[in-house]
């Protein structure tokens, strides 16, 4: 092999540093050519390669008691009893959903669903997590109207119900919306299959869509800011067939029941160089290919090409000896063509042939394990503690409450997504127990009397304030979301999105975020088993609000017993599990009313939380509580008036004086505050007395706030009424907010 | 030869697609295009010795699969 | 009584149509390949929802040429009962077993729902155990929905009674905000002439339990439960075309 010349320009554009060449040089011993230099380029890009972040993701909790794959393979899995097991993860396609939105959600959505079909788990739910800019930006409507059809278009095509998420809304994300996508599926519990090849000689096997050069450097582009060059990386957005991905997964399911696979892994970011190299490094083993055989979609395409393409829905298979037929006839019968591409051989390096002659040749381990890492300078950024103050009585005096109310059920953050979740097939394979719209998702496991809950969330703005806070208190959301439906948190996935990591600033909160997490899921007894970091989230400089999503899964022993959010009837008693405090910080109601993000994220405290979501764990199983919702953006009013959309009943409370509190700022906080570990649940009036004794002996607050009945939304704060509105009234208005921008007739470009 | 296939609904078929790009064409300050009708365009390769050859098969395609004849109708354009 | 529910490449509500035959109704189902030749000795034929073909060209151009189509095709012409269920009536639609077309619902978005269908007519084997004018709350999931025919057309369908279900509101009202996709007449299901093929846009098969939200849909999988009772009773199994004298009593 004659090495090519390696400039510097050529460096920059594979976004490979001076320094990282260097080492390239001394991992193969010799200068690599273009199509090296461009494996190695996407292997160490920071999509694939975590360097910025690796050395803090290490510090994350990942074992447990039902834990059967931790990170480190396509998905994690937690064992969820009947022989059975919980396959999940959560994967970002931030970058492409910017250049084009319909495709870039659609392909990421077809990503994470083959990340959990190829451990052999059936993908039975999808949950998203969405951040876009303000709703008045033209631009941003025409994002989120193709991000919403993409995930649809793609999601209801393969027939797997989008079943529930979050979207959110601010400024940082106008020029980077956020594309967050969560997959779970079944699988036995002794029927997960790796991503690993082993077993010299064995057939290495292509199967799925044809190779084309779509999507080449899509993981550099992951991996680096948007600036004005845009335009010129359009071709790395990748186009999704649905249709293509369903006969996939039919397929490989069927195929993996017969036993006759050693491993296989999906083509995502980085297509078959990835693949290869990674399932060669897992199972200690090399693995050759040559390209020529690779099935490809256009003429001439390189080596190069070919290596780097992240053309979708295509697979690679690692097969038994002697069992190449078998798996060939199984694809046949779906009209899919596998071909034997290589075969796995016991030098541990990545061969790339082209016609017979070698055209790159790399150590597996210099591309996955000896792929830098990097501790980067982190610095407490400069804007915090300022940000950090807030000072009510400098505000003035607040708002009517009402007013508030009223602006707060439009706000897109806490308004009906109707329009969002009525484009999702939430119903196909019949398991959705609750409808989509508020709180965890949950589906039943078929075949057991089981169900699992599943939430994803994340407040950017409490990480915005304080890092650490920030990202507990998102844990503490999503874990309580699962155990308000009756769910018992047993594992988590989570999804860093955040700024450029060569700054500092940005550093320092990917840094803390990360420490906050993993204390909070030790504290809560969640184990993390895999997920996904996106860095470089910024336009021209101008980053995200760092956004640690995180989804946490739950299982419900008895799925008659789901706990739904809404008020169910007439005469129930209204209760709030948990404490308000003044803690506006970072609010909903701040932000709205001041637009500004100021003030600390509410306190939390891990050992109250983690009693509050036993003890809504445990009145689920015992059926004594008829509602559960817990209070989040908007505080305990909004959690209250969404206890009532959609039931026709209304609500009638008395909330206690909040303490500590300036006078005119007395009832916002009690209405609006967030503080957390906080629950209205709705209960029998004879199983009153019961809740209140199993709240005090689980060392959790509770108080009678009231009850439900009647037609309007009544709340009163120490006896005096400070809101009386008609529940159908402000139910259109948070049901019509998100529509109205689309529906209308405004430009759309 | 090449068969260039237009499918187009038949007019009494409300086609509320290029209803809606008509309207955007508008809103980008297009305001004399009247009307939009959209449909599908297909370009068939085909292995045939005479144009007219080529004609029979796009139309027997076209009548087969292309189009649906409840709602659609087509013209054939053939090239070599 | 035997089902046999075909699935075509991109089918997907073939799981949910079995499990609701098997461990809902305790009945024989199968589950039938596309390019199979044979339905089995089934006693009723479904064609599920999904997106056959990834609904590539349009929905249901390319699954009606599937080989397993000829057999149903056969099974319908001699009076058996055939359900298409959403994809499964575009099926039937683009195999002119049952007339007119589907367009792209008028909001040009997809739309999953609860909604309220009426039952028009209850001769049937697929409305039998319903009551003439029965309201069910069943769930729709589609794009393309919006069922069209030519305005002669649909005057002889709504003359011959084949309009089966219509979208209407709670109360049962044919109004326009009850319609979810712009279909003619807020037509959501329809009959051939020998009244034995139905097809649907709504899903009954989602709405059996009332743990997934509605069990509506039961009507219309106890309606062919009882049609076979009624046909087996009448020892009129062989010759299906004798199921009008059913209806007539």
């Amino acid at each position: 092999m004659t090495p090519d010349p390696i400039t510097d320009s050529v460096l920059q554009r594979h976004g490979v540093t001076r320094d990282e060449y260097a080492r390239i040089v001394t991992m193969l011993g010799r200068e690599p050519n273009l199509t090296e230099l461009g494996i190695f380029s996407v292997m160490w890009s920071e999509h694939c390669s975590y360097k910025s972040s690796r050395v803090h993701l290490k510090t994350l909790p990942t074992t447990g008691r039902r834990v059967l794959q931790g990170p480190g393979e396509n998905a994690g899995a937690v064992d969820i009893g009947d022989g059975l097991a919980a396959v999940f993860k959560i994967e970002s396609h931030n970058h492409p959903s910017f250049i084009e939105p319909y495709q870039g959600a659609a392909t990421g959505v077809g990503g994470i669903i083959r990340d959990i079909f190829t451990m052999g788990a059936r993908p039975i739910a999808l949950l998203n997590s969405l951040r876009f800019g303000p709703l008045d930006d033209p631009l941003v409507r025409r994002t989120m109207s193709g991000v919403v059809a993409g995930i649809g278009g793609y999601g209801n095509s393969i027939g797997i119900p989008t079943v529930g998420g979050e979207i959110g809304f601010d400024r940082s994300y106008s020029g980077n919306p956020l594309v967050n996508v969560f997959c779970l599926g079944i699988s036995r519990a002794d029927g997960i299959i790796k991503g690993t090849a082993s077993g010299v000689g064995n057939a290495v096997y292509y199967v799925g869509a044809k190779t084309g050069r779509d999507g080449i450097h899509g993981a550099t582009m992951a991996s680096a800011e948007f600036d004005d060059t845009l335009n010129e990386k359009r071709p790395a957005v990748q186009v999704g067939d649905p249709f293509m991905e369903k006969l996939l997964l039919e397929a490989c399911l069927e195929v993996m029941k017969t036993d006759a696979l050693v491993g296989i892994q999906d083509m995502g970011a980085a297509g078959l160089t990835c693949s290869t190299c990674e399932m060669g490094s897992r199972g200690g083993a090399g693995v050759e290919i040559d390209v020529a055989r690779v099935p490809q979609r256009e003429t001439g395409m390189t080596p190069y090409e070919i290596m780097l393409s992240e053309s979708q829905e295509r697979m690679l298979l690692v097969v038994k000896k002697g069992r190449e037929a078998e798996v060939e006839q199984i694809f046949d019968k779906w009209d899919l063509h596998a071909v034997q591409i290589g075969e796995v051989t016991s030098d541990g390096r990545l061969r790339v042939k082209d016609h017979g002659q070698v055209v790159a040749d790399i150590p597996n381990k210099s591309l996955t394990d000896e792929a830098p890492m990097y501790r980067r300078p982190i610095a407490k950024p400069s804007y915090i503690d300022a940000a950090q103050q807030l000072n009510l009585d400098a505000l003035g005096a607040p708002p009517a409450p009402r007013d508030v109310f009223r602006r707060l059920l439009a706000s897109p953050g806490i308004a009906s997504k109707r329009w969002v979740y009525r484009q999702y097939d939430h119903m196909v394979r019949t398991n959705t127990l609750l409808l989509p719209g508020m709180g965890a998702a949950a589906v039943r496991v078929k075949g057991t009397s089981r169900a699992l809950a599943m939430s994803v969330d994340c407040n950017g703005r409490f990480v915005y304030l304080d890092p650490f806070v920030g990202a507990q208190l998102a844990v503490a959301e999503a874990s309580r979301n699962v155990a308000c439906a009756g769910g018992l948190p047993i594992g988590a996935t989570n999804c860093l999105n955040f700024g450029n990591p060569e700054k500092p600033e940005i550093m320092w909160q990917f840094a803390r975020a990360v420490e906050g997490m993993g204390a909070a899921c030790r504290a809560l007894d969640i184990p993390i088993t895999g997920g996904n970091v996106s860095l470089y989230n910024e336009t021209d400089g101008s980053g995200v609000l760092p956004t640690p999503v995180i989804g946490v899964v739950g299982l419900v022993e008895n799925a008659e017993r789901i706990v739904g959010r809404t008020f169910r009837s007439e005469g129930d008693i209204v209760i709030l599990l948990g404490e308000t405090r003044n803690e506006l910080g970072g609010s909903e109601f701040v932000h709205v009313v001041h637009d500004q993000i100021r003030g600390v994220p509410p306190r939390l405290d891990l050992v109250r939380e983690a009693s509050l979501q036993r003890l809504l764990v445990d009145c689920a199983a015992t059926g004594l509580i008829r509602s559960a919702h817990d209070c989040a953006e908007g505080g305990i009013a909004v959690t209250l008036a969404e206890c009532c959309f959609d039931t026709k009943l209304g609500v009638s409370v008395d909330l206690a004086a909040v303490p500590d509190t300036p006078s005119p700022y007395g009832d916002t906080a009690a209405l609006f505050a967030e503080s957390a570990s906080r629950v209205v649940v709705s209960v029998a009036p004879a199983q009153v007395t019961a809740l209140l004794a199993m709240s005090a002996s689980a060392g959790v607050p509770a108080r009678q706030l009231g009850r439900v009945g009647g037609s309007r939304i009544q709340i009163a704060v120490k006896g005096r009424p400070v809101i009386d509105e008609g529940a159908a009234d402000m139910e259109r208005i948070w049901a019509t907010a998100i529509e109205s921008w689309f529906e209308q007739r405004r430009a759309i470009a | 030869m090449q068969a260039r296939v237009f499918v187009t609904l038949k007019p009494s078929v409300f086609d509320p697609q290029g209803t809606t790009v008509a309207e955007a064409l508008h809103t980008l300050g297009y305001a004399t295009v009247r009307d939009v009708r959209q449909g599908k365009y297909f370009e068939l390769d085909i292995d045939a010795a005479t144009a007219d050859e080529a004609r029979r098969l796009a139309s027997e395609a076209a009548d087969r699969l292309l189009s649906n004849p409840v709602i659609e109708s087509y013209r054939i354009e053939v090239t070599s | 009584m035997k089902f046999a529910i075909v699935v075509f490449p991109g089918s997907n509500c073939d799981h949910d149509t079995y499990h609701v035959a098997k461990e809902v109704l305790g009945q024989d189902a199968e589950l039938v390949w596309h390019k199979d030749r044979s339905l089995g000795r089934a006693d009723v034929v479904i064609l599920p929802g999904g997106f056959a073909h990834g609904d590539y060209l349009r929905t249901g151009a390319i699954a009606r040429f599937s080989p397993i189509m000829q057999e149903v095709s056969t099974f319908a012409a001699a009076g058996g009962p055939v359900l298409g269920i959403c994809n499964g009536f575009q099926v039937l639609l683009e195999a002119g077993l049952l007339p007119g077309a589907m367009l792209r619902n008028r909001s040009l978005k997809f739309r999953c729902e609860f909604l309220h269908a009426r039952v028009e007519q209850t001769d049937t084997p697929f409305t039998l155990a319903c009551r003439p004018g029965e309201i069910l709350r069943i769930p729709i999931a589609h794009g393309d929905g919006n069922y069209y025919a030519e305005p002669d057309v649909i005057a002889r369908l709504e003359r011959n009674r084949q309009v089966i279900f219509r979208y209407v509101s709670a109360d049962g009202e044919v109004t326009d905000d009850a319609n979810p996709n712009g279909s003619v007449n807020n037509i959501a299901g329809i009959c051939n002439e020998m009244r034995n093929v139905v097809g649907l846009m709504p899903h009954p098969e989602r709405a059996c339990e009332l743990a997934v939200g509605s069990a509506d849909g039961l009507s219309v999988f106890r309606s062919i439960l009882k049609w076979g009772r009624e046909s087996f009773n009448e020892d009129t199994f062989t010759t299906m075309t004798a199921s009008s004298t059913v209806f007539n009593k």
